[in-house]
This record gives structure tokens, sequence and C-alpha cells, in this order.
């Protein structure tokens, strides 16, 4: 599923909006999900699990062409942990279908 | 203090005009439909966002860390993340503006 095909399946969901404010609200809802993170801010909704940073500490890297060691600062990265329901609802549709993209 | 369902329900009012209503319905709807998407089968892109991917595990050995006790694993079906480019990118300049 796209972003383009979950903005379709809420608007079928919801007849009484237009597709555009359908649009308008989802690009809203993943910005504010963006600007949160990139404020270092958590995120938790129930039943669908948690976003937030993990720190990856400083460590000495190398420049794989030249083998030079370059010391690279730490840094963070985006973590998501599901919720109870999200993972036990995808665990449960194991036996009944296959994974698709 | 964490970001919940009301903080982007409150977004939607003050940006879109979206009645309260409409706009609590709206934060629901969006993360059920990843939910039930994902509950098929069907992995989710977010394009500016990142990628909800799915993935079999088979069966492993594993260990009570307390008691040492061996309790086997078992076949399980998980969901994961990987964040796009552009929110990695971003969450960075979080790091460099920290330091």
């Amino acid at each position: 599923m796209t972003k383009s095909e979950l903005i379709e399946a809420l608007a079928k969901q919801q007849p009484h909006l237009a597709l555009k404010d359908v649009e308008l609200a989802v690009k809203c809802i993943i910005e504010k999900m963006n600007e949160a993170l990139s404020t270092g801010e958590r995120i938790e909704i129930r039943g669908f699990g948690s976003f937030s940073l993990h720190m990856r500490p400083p460590r000495v890297g190398r420049n794989p062409k030249t083998g030079e060691s370059v010391t690279l600062s730490k840094k963070y990265v985006p973590h998501f942990k599901p919720g109870k329901e999200l993972r036990d609802r995808v665990d449960a549709s194991r036996e009944k279908c296959n994974i698709v993209d | 203090m964490a970001l919940t369902k009301a903080d982007f329900a409150e977004k939607l009012f003050d940006e879109l005009g979206l009645n309260k209503r409409e706009a609590k319905e709206m934060v629901e709807l969006f993360f059920e439909e990843i939910k039930s998407s994902l509950e098929q089968g069907q992995q989710v892109k977010i394009s500016g966002f990142g990628k909800f991917e799915l993935r079999d595990k088979s069966s492993r050995p594993g260990r009570n860390p307390k008691t040492g006790e061996e309790i086997p694993i078992t076949a399980r079906r998980v969901v994961t993340f990987r964040s796009g480019q552009k929110l990695k990118a971003r969450v960075e300049v979080y790091a460099e503006a920290e330091q």
C-alpha cells in the first residue's frame, strides 16, 4: 500500500470529505510526525505503536575507498516499536495470508 | 511529553478546518487503515516518512534471561519500520543541533 492508496481508502470511508481534503489531512499527519521526530519528540499511538529516536554512539569508521579511519560523531535514528494490538493482529494473520508489497 | 492522537486531531482542526469530530475520526482511521493493511499481509510505504514492513520469523531457541531456562520462541510475523531518507536526514540535523 502506498500513500496515495492510503488516501483513497480513507476517502472512501469518509464520503462527506473531498478527496483533496483527505489528501491534505494525510500530508498534515505525516508532516507532524516528521516534525516531532526531528525535534526529538516521541510519538505514542495507543494500539499502533510508538516512535522515538535511538542514539548511535560515536564510533571510528573507515573510508571504504581509502581505508583511512574517520571519527563519526554520535547520531540519532528513528525507531518504531509496534503496540500490542498491532503486534497481535499481524501475528494472528500469519497463517491466513502471505506478505505482499 | 509524547505526541498523541489528540495532538494530531488538533492540528487537523487548526490547519485544515475539519471540525473536532471529523479531525478525531480522520486520525483514528489513518492509523487503523495502516494496521488493517498490515493485517492483510500488505506492507505500507509512505513516501516522505518510511515503510512498515512485515517479516515472518521461524521459531528459534530462546532463554529466560532471569532464570537461564531454555524456552522455544515460536514462529511469528512481525512489523518493522524503516525510515525514509528524508526523515533520516531531518533526524540527523537534530543530532547536530543537540551537540
